[in-house]
């Protein structure tokens, strides 16, 4: 059977549905609507997999699903060196987030990836640590930081409310997920005119690590011609 | 023979051998306290360190090298001169899927002595030349106070030099700041908008102006570096010959004694490096005299320059024929770092490690 996760509730499960139901494969899920359990129709050897979003980048590296729909900023934060172990079948078009770095609107002086820097060191000096970055998005952010020559930085893990850190005085700039920067005004903050980490969306990965049968190859590609994608080469 | 042994016995060799040049042999915790290294890196030790978390200590880090930690011991009750040897596992995460071992042995030996440095490092470096001379590999050398001190002697602003020294070690930002504060890159539009607002009033008007002012951020801070932005945007750019010169030395590679040469030739235009190349002549000399051939020793001024490290002086690695393979030894000088780690005392240092996987790989006993 060929595995494919699929987030378990909301407006990315809704969307997952219609974006494959379009396609005429019609995923719907069983039993009552708490249920976690679901169906294909339309496709013969596919078996559905209602899963937290969060995790379905975890259960592609390890292989226990043959695809999943996830948001490109998940995977490539949570699995290092994502390349080797997923492959992007498709960019579904929706769940569009922007990964974005911001600082307090009143830093009149810091504009750019380089302000930052230059004001994180002299932040440094003054008050004896490092300048701090709230997120949940830890690798991502590092990776870009680094990339750009940031330093004299650190980050502080925050899962939730990532905007009002820096008001709580436990960090001093966030990076943090953003559609409409609402929130951020909201709370006092701008992104900065370089600070665009990623720009996510749902999209449709292929598990290298999963187990590939000749009946799953089979069933793959007529999933990907159903889908009209390209099956992967080198798969 | 296992292959763990037989690295573990090369291992023993090569400890004996700095134990026979009177190193005293320090042992250091597995677990170290992640603080001091974050400090000292900064946060991209996280992508190479293993972090681990213990419920009274807090955050702890598998350590990635002996250095810090032996410093740390000299600093709090060490006798000097001193020479150290150890020998154990260091841990470095890989991010991505490659061959290279997150887990391997390290013999190293570092020495503390203020005499005459030089002479130290040439013979720390004929030491390790002389234990890997069986294997044929190919030496690299480098010296970062030459580049530092050229940075120093440039004639601008000391904001700019700290910007720079800042930088040292991450050569792509190193080059974008020297490009910018010699004109040789344009100003970035966003930075001529932002000193375009900067000009409309004070610093602390435009903070009041811009919004609600949250977080640990003073106004000060951001008045004082509005300030020194306006600043900077009114020093000239550092003159092109002497930034042609600094460019010239960051690519300088060749033979030390050629190298010697050229460096001597560009001093009078640069006489603030003229220490730091009589420093290089006399480690030269101290080499010859230990046997090292310098006029086919290889040179790079930049050699060494990546981040997570802290030399500050002379710098040098072993490599094997296989580029695919971590140098087989590394080291240097790194004065700097006693400084940070000493509280106010520091010692002139330098040192290096092995890889023993590597040596018994390359002699074909694993």
């Amino acid at each position: 059977m060929l595995k494919i996760g699929v987030p378990s509730k909301g407006r990315l499960m809704e969307k997952t549905f219609d974006w494959f139901g379009a396609r005429g494969i019609a995923m719907r899920q069983t039993g009552n609507d708490r249920e976690y359990s679901g169906a294909v129709d339309g496709i013969d050897g596919v078996e559905l997999v209602l899963l937290s979003a969060g995790e379905i980048p975890r259960e592609l590296s390890a292989g226990r699903i043959h695809l999943g729909v996830t948001g490109s900023d998940l995977v490539r934060d949570k699995l290092a060196d994502w390349p080797a172990q997923v492959a992007e079948l498709a960019p579904l078009g929706f769940g569009h987030a922007d990964l974005v770095l911001a600082v307090p609107v009143a830093w009149i002086d810091v504009d750019t990836l380089d302000d930052l820097d230059a004001a994180a060191a002299a932040f440094r000096a003054a008050h004896g640590h490092r300048l701090r970055i709230a997120t949940k998005y830890h690798r991502l952010v590092r990776d870009f930081l680094t990339k750009n020559g940031v330093a004299d930085y650190q980050l502080v893990d925050s899962q939730g409310a990532t905007e009002g850190t820096v008001k709580n005085l436990t960090a001093e700039a966030i990076a943090d997920i953003t559609s409409t920067g609402e929130t951020l005004r909201a709370n006092h903050l701008k992104v900065l005119s370089d600070g665009l980490i990623h720009q996510s969306q749902a999209v449709l990965f292929l598990a290298r690590a999963a187990d590939w049968g000749a009946q799953d190859r089979a069933t793959l590609a007529t999933l990907c011609a159903r889908l009209g994608l390209a099956a992967p080469a080198d798969l | 023979m296992t292959s763990k042994a037989a690295i573990r016995a090369e291992a023993e060799i090569l400890f004996a051998a700095f134990r026979a040049e009177g190193a005293l042999p320090v042992e250091a915790d597995i677990l170290q306290p992640a603080e001091t290294l974050l400090d000292l890196y900064g946060e991209d030790i996280r992508a190479r360190a293993y972090v681990t978390t213990d419920p009274l200590r807090g955050e702890m880090m598998l350590r990635p090298d002996f250095t810090v930690p032996v410093v740390q011991a000299h600093m709090a009750h060490g006798a000097e001169p001193a020479r150290y040897c150890y020998m154990g596992e260091v841990f470095r995460k890989q991010d991505s899927h490659s061959t290279r071992a997150n887990e391997y042995l390290q013999v190293g030996f570092e020495l503390f002595d203020r005499t005459a440095p030089e002479q130290a490092d040439a013979q720390v470096f004929a030491l390790f030349a002389r234990l890997l001379a069986p294997l044929n590999l190919r030496a690299a050398t480098g010296d970062i106070g030459i580049l530092m001190a050229a940075v120093r002697g440039l004639s601008t602003t000391d904001r700019r030099k700290a910007a720079l020294l800042r930088h040292i070690w991450r050569p792509n930002r190193f080059r974008a700041l020297l490009d910018r504060f010699s004109g040789r890159a344009p100003m970035p539009a966003a930075r001529a908008a932002l000193l375009d607002h900067l000009q409309k009033d004070s610093p602390e008007a435009l903070t009041l102006a811009a919004g609600t002012l949250v977080g640990l951020r003073s106004p000060e801070d951001i008045a004082a570096r509005a300030r020194a932005l306006i600043d900077d945007a009114a020093t000239p750019a550092i003159a092109a010959p002497e930034a042609a010169l600094l460019y010239d030395l960051l690519s300088l590679q060749a033979p030390a004694r050629a190298a010697l040469n050229h460096l001597r030739g560009i001093t009078p235009m640069l006489p603030a490096i003229a220490p730091a190349v009589d420093r290089f002549a006399t480690r030269l000399d101290a080499l010859d005299t230990l046997g090292t051939d310098t006029a086919t020793l290889p040179f790079e001024a930049s050699h060494g320059r990546t981040s997570l490290e802290y030399y500050d002086g002379f710098v040098f690695s072993f490599h094997a024929a296989d580029p695919a393979l971590p140098p087989v030894a590394s080291g240097g000088r790194y004065d700097a770092l006693t400084a940070v780690l000493g509280q106010g005392r520091s010692i002139p240092a330098v040192g290096g490690v092995i890889r023993p996987g590597l040596v018994a790989r390359l002699k074909g006993s694993v």
